[in-house]
């Protein structure tokens, strides 16, 4: 069920909170041993939170749009009090002070969350294999990956955990995951969601946002989540958007760029979904315009040296001064080293190292000077292409999921998997993905449509109107 | 771009990011960081003179909030998570004085 129906029905007294949360923890109970989509479910936490939604509406209160609504979390995300891990050995245990501003945020609209999901450590990967605590799998495929970084999150609504998660996206983190285990997934335009309490990985790029089974799920709790924070400095100054009101607008008249000049890779299946989505949108009454971005190609080569670079600096946190793991050592720097060498995993230490030395005297220029260059160079070419259309439509993922291990050998393969979903976090723009049917194993395709900052209003219009195409031939959820 | 990356490029780089890299790690990320700038020299080809590097996506300048009062983060609940803590304050082993 929806969590939109699912509010409706506990706000208007038909259903009680708890016995909607417990249906869902018996869900997991069931399925999460094949899953591992968490890396702590809070089912203590999660029954008091519904039985103050459940004691509000006895009182004749209303606890707000999400009531009772069970919500799945990023384990990236801070929780006063509970253990916030980022899926990695130097975080383990550690317990936030504070509630995030998006946790916040939820809670105050009425929502339940459930627990924390696992993830790519500090959200670098496209699979969910770089966790310290185990991969995650892929609800429609246990052999599969559900993605990343935010794979815990896709699979907990793709196994209905929770109707709704969060999740947080520095280059796909949340959109391909969501392609992959066949939910929607959303990354707004830089500033709409406030960072605090987001555990940083390249503060630049970071966004946190919806993952939710349909369009409007995702546009309820992107609402919630949206506007305004003087905790975050890079906040935009504005009000969340009103998203649900655009649903049923349709596209007529719109126009939808097809990227002509995309970088190849993407599998023959997604191709094809590509495809019947632009002819689906064709029939609804847009029209199809042709556009070039050039610079697009060369977005994953900019984004592996500004992302890394970022997290180089901000990772330097992670010393066993203040929290999180200490290896004892005689002095400062040996704690220090000894410290990270043993809390940081593969992928994480790679980073690092690449970020350090693409910032480090005598390669700087080389290296992440020129990759900003090509960051404005993309956001350029993004801008000339919104001159002629509303928004662009691409894959998101080249391909369905994969099996576990397929990539885990050779590092740059996984970055590939992030080639459609990069570009827009360089821009800063909104991207979400929607399901869109189904690839050569059967496994779900998204398509991912793109918009310019603060254009979530027509990129929620176009994607409900492909959610709307797919109702129509039974292959929408 | 620069030559291939060497061992001692390897071994200055997780000095500066403080990283005590096994012989294993050095050798592994010595190879796939040169594997990678092989793969980045595609920007390489790219005519970016006059281009303005972009640092941030949605710039906004002189973010200030009001100079009043507010709360903060309880410093017993932030010294509690630390891996040690003494008279109110983060406790660290000696900062100088052991290396020769």
């Amino acid at each position: 069920m929806t969590a939109l129906e699912l509010a409706r029905q506990i706000r208007g007294g038909e259903r009680r909170a708890i016995d909607v949360l417990e249906e869902h923890l018996a869900r997991v109970a069931q399925h999460e041993a094949q899953i591992h989509a968490f890396n702590l479910v809070t089912a203590d936490e999660a029954r008091a939170a519904a039985h103050r939604v459940d004691e509000a509406i006895a009182r004749g209160v209303d606890p707000g749009p999400l009531a009772g609504v069970p919500l799945a979390l990023k384990d990236n995300l801070c929780t006063r009090g509970i253990p916030t891990t980022c899926s990695s050995r130097i975080l383990e245990g550690w317990r936030p002070p504070y509630d995030a501003t998006v946790v916040q945020r939820v809670l105050a609209a009425g929502a339940v969350p459930i627990g924390k999901t696992n993830l790519d450590e500090f959200a670098m990967g496209s699979s969910t294999e770089n966790s310290a605590f185990g991969p995650t799998r892929n609800p429609r495929d246990l052999s599969r990956v559900p993605g990343g970084s935010s794979g815990g999150s896709a699979a907990a609504v793709a196994a209905d955990f929770a109707p709704l998660s969060l999740g947080s996206d520095t280059g796909g983190s949340i959109r391909q995951p969501a392609a992959l285990c066949g939910v929607v997934g959303v990354k707004p335009t830089y500033g709409v969601v406030s960072r605090w309490g987001l555990v940083a990985f390249a503060s630049s790029l970071d966004q946190v946002g919806p993952f939710a089974a349909d369009v409007a799920d995702a546009a309820l709790l992107l609402e919630v989540i949206a506007g305004h924070d003087s905790h975050d400095s890079t906040s935009i100054p504005q009000p969340a958007p009103a998203l649900s009101a655009q649903l049923d607008r349709g596209v007529e008249g719109l126009r939808i760029g097809r990227i002509t000049d995309l970088p190849a890779g993407a599998a023959p299946d997604v191709v094809a979904r590509l495809d019947a989505a632009f002819a689906a949108l064709e029939a609804a009454g847009a029209r199809i315009v042709d556009v070039r971005v050039p610079a697009f190609t060369y977005g994953l080569t900019a984004y592996y040296l500004i992302a890394p670079a970022e997290a180089s600096s901000n990772l330097a946190r992670y010393d066993g001064v203040r929290y999180g793991l200490r290896v004892p050592a005689a002095d400062t720097n040996a704690m220090y080293a000894a410290t990270r060498e043993a809390g940081f995993g593969a992928e994480v230490k790679r980073r690092i190292m690449l970020g350090t030395y693409a910032l480090s005297a005598g390669y700087y220029d080389a290296y992440y000077g020129k990759a900003l260059k090509v960051r404005r160079r993309i956001a350029d070419d993004f801008a000339r292409a919104y001159e002629q259309v509303d928004a662009l439509l691409t894959p998101t993922s080249p391909t369905e999921a994969f099996p576990l291990g397929d990539k885990t050998a050779d590092p740059y393969t996984m970055y590939l998997c992030d080639t459609y979903t990069i570009p827009s976090n360089l821009a800063g723009h909104p991207a979400m993905s929607v399901p869109f049917g189904t690839g050569a194993a059967g496994l779900p395709v998204g398509v991912q449509v793109l918009a310019p900052t603060l254009g979530e209003p027509v990129m929620f219009r176009v994607a409900a109107a492909l959610e709307r195409s797919m109702a129509g031939v039974g292959g929408a959820r | 771009m620069p030559d291939r990356l060497t061992p001692a490029d390897i071994t200055k780089v997780a000095r500066l990011a403080r990283l005590e890299l096994t012989p294993a790690e050095l050798d592994e990320y010595t190879r796939q960081l040169s594997g990678m700038l092989e793969h980045f020299a595609d920007i390489d080809s790219l005519d970016l003179g006059g281009v303005e590097p972009m640092t941030q996506p949605f710039p906004l300048v002189n973010v200030l909030r009001d100079d009043v009062e507010a709360d903060t983060l309880d410093r017993d609940e932030v010294l509690a998570a630390a891996p040690a803590a003494q008279d109110g304050r983060f406790r660290v082993p000696p900062v100088v004085g052991t290396e020769p």
